[in-house]
C-alpha cells in the first residue's frame, strides 16, 4: 500500500494530464456524437454520468482509514496540487455562473468582487497560511483551542465555523440541484439528492484525501468548460481568440452603443413607461393591505365574468397570477420595493458601463472589496487547505499557485461580461420581437432571461429586456453560435464547481463536530476507528440536512452566503492573525474580541437588513466592516489589562513563525 | 519545540525583523493596487491602453496580476530567508 501511494504521488503530473487528454477526447467525441444525431438529452446524461462516476472513482480509490489521510490528506499534497484542490474550493457554482452577470449587470461596481475573491489570499500567504502549516493540527479550531488555551476559545471556533460553512453549503446544493434539473430536466428535489449522492462518494471513505483529488479533477473540467466558450466569442467579434486581451475594443463598442441608445427616442418612450409603472407602485404601497386586497379581489371577479365555456388555459392563467400574488403585506411590502427600484433603475438613461460607482457609491464598494478580502482569508474550508502540504515552503508557494488557478477564472470573468453586453447592445436590442436570435426564446422558457413589448412597436428596447445573471455564462456558447456538447460542458463545469465546494464544506462542518467537538472536547480516548466512523456518520447527518433545507429553496440563502464572508471576517480573522503576529495576545483577550467582533457584525447585519440601521450608508453586505476592527482592537487593548499568555503559549508562538521542526507535525 | 534551542533568539528577531519588512512591502503594494488604484479611478480612467481605461483595468485585471506576483514573490524571498538565516525546515521525506 505504501507503494502504491508513492507511486501515485510521484506520477501526480502524468496521471493529471492524461486525465485532461482523456476528457478532451471525450468532449470532441461527444462533439462527433451530436453531429450524428445524438440528442441534448443524450448529451446531458452522458456528460453527467461520466463526470460524476469520474469522481466517484476518483473518492472510492482514495479511501483512508488513516486518521493524518481522512482529515489532512497524510501532509503530502504538493503546492502546485494543492492550488488547484484550493481553487475548486474555493470557486463555487456562484463564481463559476454567477460572477460574470454580476460583472454584466453592475459595470466597474461589480469588480469588488473579482478584487476582493482574489485580494484575499494575498492577506492569507503573509498572514496566515504558512503558520497555520507549521502548527500542523487538524482544524482551524485546532489553532484558537492550542493557541488560547481551552475548550472556550475552540467552541467559539467551532460555531463560527459551522455558521460560516453552513449557509455557504446549502447555496452549493441549491446550485447542483439547479444544474442537474436544468440539463437533465429532472426533478429539483431529485436533482438535489443525486447530486449529494455525488459529493458524498467523494468525500465519505477517504475525507480530506479523496477530497483532495476530486478536487483537482474538478478544477480541471471546471477551467476547461469556462475558457472555451468565450475564446470562442472573442475570435468570433475581434478574430483573435484570447479574449482576456481583446475585451478592451468591446469595452468602446459598449460604451457608444450606451450613449446611442440613452438618445434613441423609442427607448426614451420606454424609461417613460417604466416612470408611470414606478408612480403605480409607489400609490400600491401607500396602503399595502388595501392594494393587495383590492388586486385580489380585481382578479377574482375577472375570474367569475369569465363565460363557462371560456377555454380552460385562461381560467388557468388567471388562478395563477392569484397564486402569484404575495400571500400577506409584509411579503408584498418586500417584493413592491423591490419591483420599484427595479422600474426607477428602467426609468433612467443607462449608466455607462464603464462608469465607477454608479450603482455602489466608493464607501460601499470599497467596503465590500474589504470585507470579501478579509472573509477569504477567513473562511475555514480555505484555511485547511494548507494543512495539507508536506512543508512550510511548499504552504507559501502553494498560497500562490491557488491564487494563479483562481486568477485564471476571475481574470476572464470581466471579458465574458463584455462579449455578452455588447452581443445584446449591438445584435439584440433593436431587433424586431418577432425575430429575436433562439438563444433567447431558449432561455427564456426557464425564465433567466424574460422581455415584453412595452411601447407595443414590435422592437425590442433596451430595457425591454431583463437578463437573470446566471444566464450570461450559461448562454455565452449559443450566442457563439457553439454545438449543444459545449453547453453540456459548461453544465459539467458549473457542476464541478458547485460539487467541489460542497465537499470541501461538507467536511469542514463534519469535522469540527467529530474532531473538535467529540474527540477533543467529549471523548479524548477516542480510539481511531470510532473517530473516523463518527466523522462518516456526520458527513452523512449534515449532507442530508442540506439538502433537506436546500429543497425549501429559500431566497434568503444567496444573502446569507454573503454574509458568510463577513462572519469569518469578523469573527476568525482577527483571532488567528493575532494569534500569530501578537504575543502578548491572550486568552482573554481573544474571546471578548471574537465575540464582539462576531456580534457586531451579526448586530449591524440583521438591523441594516430588516430595522433600517444604517451608519455612514454602509450595506448590508459590508457589515464586516465594523466587526473586523473591532475585533483587533479589542483583542489587542483586554490582552493588555489582563495577565500576559503564559511561558508555555509564548514560546508556542514563537515556534509557529519559524519553519524549522514542521516535520514534527508530520507523522501522526 | 527543540526548534527554539537550536536556533539562537537573537537570529529568530533578525528572522521575524526581514518578515515583517517583507510583509509591509507586500501590503502597501496590495493596498496601493486596490484601494488607491480605486480612489483614483476617474482620473486613471483618462488613461486608454488597448481600449482599456486604466483604472478600470486595474480592478478588473490588472490588481489580480499584482496579486499573484506578490504572493510568489513573497514566498520565494521567505523560502530564502529561511535559508540564511537557518530556520529552513530538515528535508522532506
Amino acid at each position: 500500500m505504501a507503494n502504491g501511494k508513492s507511486s501515485f504521488l510521484d506520477n501526480l503530473g502524468k496521471i493529471y494530464l492524461m486525465y485532461t487528454g482523456g476528457f478532451i477526447l471525450f468532449v470532441i467525441a461527444l462533439g462527433f456524437g451530436e453531429k450524428m444525431g445524438m440528442s441534448n438529452a443524450a448529451i446531458g446524461y452522458t456528460y453527467m454520468g461520466i463526470t460524476i462516476g469520474l469522481y466517484a472513482l476518483i473518492g472510492i480509490s482514495s479511501r483512508t482509514a488513516k486518521v493524518s489521510e481522512y482529515y489532512v490528506a497524510g501532509r503530502s499534497v504538493p503546492a502546485l496540487f494543492n492550488g488547484m484542490a484550493t481553487g475548486s474550493d474555493w470557486m463555487s457554482a456562484a463564481s463559476f455562473i454567477g460572477m460574470a452577470g454580476t460583472i454584466f449587470g453592475l459595470g466597474y461596481d461589480g469588480l469588488a468582487y473579482v478584487m476582493g475573491w482574489t485580494g484575499g489570499y494575498v492577506l492569507l500567504a503573509v498572514f496566515l497560511g504558512p503558520y497555520l502549516r507549521k502548527f500542523g493540527q487538524y482544524t482551524i479550531p485546532d489553532f484558537l483551542g492550542a493557541r488560547y488555551g481551552g475548550s472556550a476559545a475552540r467552541t467559539i471556533g467551532i460555531i463560527a465555523a459551522i455558521i460560516a460553512s453552513f449557509t455557504y453549503l446549502i447555496a452549493q446544493v441549491t446550485g447542483v440541484g439547479i444544474i442537474m434539473s436544468r440539463f437533465l430536466g429532472i426533478d429539483f428535489q431529485i436533482g438535489v439528492f443525486v447530486g449529494l449522492a455525488g459529493i458524498l462518494v467523494c468525500s465519505m471513505l477517504g475525507g480530506m484525501k479523496a477530497v483532495t483529488w476530486t478536487q483537482v479533477a474538478q478544477y480541471i473540467i471546471l477551467i476547461l468548460a469556462y475558457l472555451v466558450p468565450v475564446t470562442v466569442m472573442s475570435y468570433n467579434t475581434t478574430g483573435i481568440p484570447v479574449s482576456e486581451v481583446m475585451y478592451g475594443q468591446v469595452l468602446q463598442k459598449i460604451d457608444a452603443k450606451e450613449k446611442a441608445i440613452n438618445a434613441d427616442p423609442k427607448e426614451i418612450e420606454v424609461m417613460g413607461l417604466w416612470k408611470v409603472e414606478s408612480e403605480k407602485i409607489a400609490a400600491d404601497m401607500k396602503d399595502v393591505p388595501a392594494a393587495l386586497a383590492a388586486k385580489n379581489q380585481a382578479l377574482e371577479d375577472k375570474l367569475a365574468a369569465l363565460p363557462v365555456d371560456a377555454p380552460a388555459a385562461d381560467r388557468e392563467a388567471i388562478q395563477k397570477s392569484i397564486a402569484a400574488l404575495p400571500k400577506n403585506p409584509t411579503e408584498a411590502t418586500e417584493k413592491w420595493k423591490a419591483a420599484k427600484a427595479a422600474a426607477d433603475g428602467k426609468s433612467k438613461p443607462i449608466k455607462p458601463y464603464l462608469e465607477p460607482f454608479a450603482r455602489l457609491d466608493m464607501l460601499n464598494m470599497l467596503a465590500l472589496t474589504f470585507c470579501l478580502m478579509v472573509g477569504t482569508a477567513g473562511l475555514p474550508h480555505i484555511l485547511m487547505r494548507y494543512y495539507t502540504v508536506p512543508s512550510v515552503k511548499q504552504a507559501r508557494i502553494s498560497v500562490g499557485w491557488s491564487l494563479f488557478f483562481i486568477f485564471l477564472l476571475y481574470f476572464t470573468a470581466p471579458a465574458y461580461a463584455a462579449f455578452a453586453r455588447n452581443e445584446v447592445l449591438s445584435n439584440v436590442v433593436g431587433l424586431p420581437i418577432a425575430s429575436l436570435p433562439a438563444w433567447m426564446a431558449n432561455w427564456a422558457k426557464v425564465g433567466l432571461v424574460s422581455f415584453k413589448d412595452l411601447n407595443a412597436d414590435g422592437i425590442l428596447q433596451f430595457y425591454e429586456l431583463t437578463i437573470g445573471a446566471d444566464a450570461i455564462v450559461l448562454a455565452t456558447p449559443e450566442i457563439a453560435g457553439l454545438p449543444y456538447v459545449v453547453s453540456g460542458l459548461v453544465a459539467a463545469g458549473g457542476l464541478a464547481a458547485a460539487l467541489s465546494t460542497a465537499d470541501g464544506l461538507l467536511l469542514t462542518i463534519s469535522n469540527s463536530l467529530s474532531h473538535d467537538l467529540y474527540y477533543k472536547m467529549i471523548n479524548p480516548n477516542a480510539s481511531i476507528l470510532k473517530r473516523l466512523t463518527i466523522s462518516r456518520v456526520l458527513l452523512v447527518v449534515v449532507a442530508l440536512i442540506s439538502a433537506y433545507v436546500a429543497t425549501f429553496k429559500l431566497t434568503i440563502i444567496v444573502e446569507l452566503v454573503a454574509w458568510a464572508f463577513s462572519i469569518a471576517a469578523a469573527s476568525f480573522f482577527p483571532a488567528l492573525v493575532m494569534g500569530i503576529w501578537d504575543k502578548r495576545a491572550n486568552k482573554a483577550g481573544a474571546l471578548t474580541g471574537m465575540w464582539l467582533g462576531f456580534s457586531m457584525c451579526l448586530f449591524y447585519m440583521i438591523g441594516s437588513r430588516f430595522y433600517g440601521l444604517n451608519w455612514f450608508g454602509v450595506k448590508t453586505i459590508s457589515s464586516g466592516l465594523f466587526g473586523i476592527p473591532l475585533g483587533f482592537i479589542t483583542i489587542y487593548i483586554v490582552s493588555r489589562l489582563t495577565a500576559p499568555p503564559s511561558h508555555e503559549l509564548q514560546e508556542f508562538v514563537e515556534s509557529v513563525r519559524i519553519p524549522r521542526g514542521s516535520a514534527q507535525t508530520h507523522a501522526e | 519545540m527543540k526548534e527554539l534551542q537550536e536556533v539562537s533568539k537573537e537570529t529568530r528577531n533578525l528572522y521575524w525583523k526581514k518578515n515583517i519588512r517583507l510583509t509591509i512591502f507586500t501590503m502597501v503594494i496590495w493596498f496601493i493596487v486596490t484601494y488607491v488604484c480605486a480612489f483614483f479611478v476617474k482620473e486613471l480612467n483618462n488613461i486608454v491602453i488597448l481600449g482599456f481605461p486604466f483604472g478600470y483595468y486595474m480592478a478588473a485585471q490588472g490588481s489580480l496580476i499584482v496579486f499573484v506576483w506578490l504572493i510568489f514573490n513573497y514566498a520565494f524571498k521567505m523560502n530564502k530567508y529561511d535559508k540564511e538565516f537557518g530556520v529552513e525546515e530538515e528535508e522532506e521525506k
